[in-house]
């Protein structure tokens, strides 16, 4: 997995409430056997229509705004435990999604593959999207060692939670697997003493 | 101060703790299936560790599988690769599988319970969320995603904080009509998709405890719909019941001891939730939903709820709904009857109790999908298949179908669709399609009308199973 320490870097908006891991890649996408190809597809009902004409309305096609900070309204990434949707995210260069509230599962997904999952309050998400939407030149910095989303130049600041183990894994590049499988012995001893 | 059915399962499972971090929980039970599996298995080849416990492992081939002509190759290459590499991982590392036309085939959730795989007091997992549903038996059962099932494959265990409890109560006398499907979609458009979102729910309350196994999977199955990773009912007679005699369940002395465990299970008196909500049975009537997310869901009489949320108009844009009507008498061209939430045979008596001697109407297709190939024989001996395509419904094969359609069974563009599945997002049946959520009486009666219907009206009279 990718280290990530901290990023500098400009912001896309999406203030939409409750995106469900069906929009950010539909499940006629989930036919792939491997991790590689889903970036194209992330949104991919938002960003076209039926007939894969572009959606110019939508702010992933909006020239104005760029970057790999998703800035998303409330409850992001709710539905389906696909992790092709963490995989799609990050497939199209997205290395931070920042909202006021995280779906447990897609929570989880994010940091399992080095997107950094940022929860802000609602006050501070809403004032990241006027800024954003309203100066979308403007960089937002994610230091992820002091645990702040600050938006540069400026005193806008706010700091957010993480597990500490999450943190120790994606500022090093662990994943589970490695922890797990130190715990071997561990693991086995308990099968043999389980008392249910 | 004593423990909740959620501590006791889960103390039992933790192997160890990370110092200020998550705890290894181990897992009895892991299920698979064709899409979220693949990459677990290539990420473990890669890195030449081995599946640690190929026996706890039951995969089965469901959410990409045709609903016709299952005997035949499957035309979409796609598909056709996804399913023969499951086939080829599960043989490679000695999994059992029940791919396409095995007798035991179906979707995950109705597949394990029916075969007694799902016991009271296990964890169990699946690359999927609405793993939840075995929740039903008292037992912790989450959705996961794909990363996990490879730490699962590797060592059997996953690394995870523990979650807070919730509990949500229901007492009182169900009407009649009103529907295991009903008081779910009632008590997520209470409580929203996200009141759950970090926690473990356990239903309460005589609704529950009165209802039948299938019912209580039907509620904890749709508990990710408010975001909690899983739903638990106290395991009970009725539980017990169910369990004994399955193929995998344990037998003779060993079940009778382990029923003597079951009863251990259930929350104590003295034990203190998190977070609690209380609801009137008589309060739930038949639901439908109006949006695009569970939570925006109203009783079959209301009207659509007025909210200036920039969101919330956005979703009744694309259903194409106005605030304050009534969906009474809308046109409704495609009705589903299937999925994990409601595929069981009990579904299927009610639509079938609902039906007989009646026709559907003309502008209506109408799809029914068992849950699996025990629930198709079960259709066709108890005489309900006759029923249906007398009243020109189509029972098809099988699989997760129009749920999430992923195979072809896909509502078309702007269509609206009265659906007995989960979820009511945006092209969830397919590209532009609009679904309304309900349970299989009012897609029944909605089939049967060609339009939404107050079933309420006679709901004294109706005869249901």
């Amino acid at each position: 997995m990718e280290k990530f320490t901290t990023l500098t870097s400009r912001a896309i908006p999406l203030a939409i409430e409750n995106v469900d891991t069906d929009q950010i890649i539909p499940a006629r996408f989930l036919k792939a056997t491997d991790k590689q190809g889903f970036g194209g597809n992330v949104f991919r009902d938002w960003r076209f229509d039926k007939h894969g004409n572009i959606n110019e309305d939508f702010s992933l096609n909006n020239p104005t705004y760029s970057g790999s900070i998703l800035v998303a309204g409330d409850n992001f990434g709710c539905g389906s435990s696909r992790e092709h949707a963490a995989w799609a995210l990050v497939g199209y260069g997205f290395k931070v999604i920042v909202s006021s509230f995280f779906a447990d599962i897609f929570k989880g997904n994010a940091l399992n593959n080095g997107l950094l999952p940022v929860q802000v309050s609602e006050v501070f998400l809403k004032s990241l999207l006027q800024t954003v939407e309203a100066h979308p030149e403007t960089n937002l910095e994610v230091n992820l060692e002091n645990q702040t989303i600050s938006i540069s130049n400026s005193e806008v600041s706010e700091s957010f939670d993480i597990d500490p183990y999450k943190k120790t894994c994606m500022i090093n590049g662990y994943d589970d697997i490695d922890y797990l499988l130190s715990k071997k012995e561990q693991i086995e001893a308990f099968e043999a003493e389980k008392t249910y | 101060m004593g423990k909740t059915l959620f501590d006791k399962v889960w103390d039992t499972h933790v192997v160890d703790s990370v110092q200020n971090g998550p705890q290894i929980l181990y897992i009895d039970k892991h299920l698979i299936h064709e899409v979220t599996s693949p990459q677990a298995f290539n990420e473990l080849e890669a890195r030449g560790i081995p599946v640690y416990r190929p026996n706890q492992i039951v995969a089965t081939a469901d959410h990409n599988t045709p609903t016709l002509n299952q005997d035949l190759p499957i035309k979409d290459e796609l598909s056709r690769k996804q399913l023969e590499q499951l086939s080829a991982n599960c043989a490679k590392n000695n999994i059992t599988l029940y791919e396409l036309g095995h007798k035991y085939n179906g979707i995950v959730h109705v597949m394990a319970p029916e075969l007694g795989i799902t016991q009271p007091g296990m964890t169990m997992v699946c690359g999927d969320s609405h793993t939840s549903t075995h929740g039903a038996f008292g037992t912790i059962a989450f959705g996961i995603g794909t990363s996990q099932v490879a730490q699962v494959f590797a060592s059997q265990c996953l690394l995870l904080t523990k979650p807070k409890s919730l509990r949500v109560t229901v007492n009182g006398k169900l009407k009649n009509g009103v529907l295991p499907k009903d008081v779910i979609l009632y008590i997520i458009s209470k409580l929203g998709t996200n009141s759950g979102t970090g926690y473990f729910c356990e239903y309460a309350g005589d609704v529950f405890e009165n209802m039948s196994m299938e019912g209580r999977m039907t509620v904890c199955n749709m508990s990710i719909e408010m975001g909690a990773r899983g739903g638990m009912i106290a395991p009970d007679e009725t539980t017990f019941e169910y369990v004994k005699g399955r193929e995998f369940a344990p037998k003779g002395e060993t079940f009778d001891k382990k029923v003597s465990y079951w009863k251990t299970l259930p929350t104590d008196d003295d034990a203190v939730f998190d977070k609690e909500y209380y609801f009137d049975a008589e309060d739930i009537e038949p639901m439908v939903t109006y949006g695009t997310n569970p939570g925006m869901g109203i009783k079959i009489s209301e009207s659509i709820p007025v909210d200036d949320n920039a969101s919330f108009k956005k979703s009744l844009e694309y259903m194409n709904f106005e605030a304050g009507e009534s969906l009474i008498n809308k046109p409704i061209n495609f009705v589903f009857i299937g999925s994990c939430t409601n595929s069981r045979i009990e579904d299927f008596r009610v639509a079938a109790n609902f039906i007989k001697g009646k026709q559907k109407a003309d502008n209506v297709t109408a799809w029914l999908v068992p849950g699996s190939k025990q629930v198709e024989a079960e259709i066709i001996n108890e005489g309900l298949k006759d029923i249906f395509e007398n009243a020109g419904f189509e029972l098809r094969q099988p699989g997760c179908s129009a749920c999430l359609a992923m195979n072809d069974d896909k509502i078309p563009q702007g269509e609206y669709c009265v659906s007995t599945s989960n979820r009511n997002f945006e092209g969830r049946q397919g590209q532009g399609s609009r679904t309304i959520l309900a349970s299989p009486l009012v897609a029944a009666a909605t089939a049967v009308a060609g339009k939404i219907v107050d079933v309420t009206k006679d709901i004294e009279t109706l005869e249901l199973a």
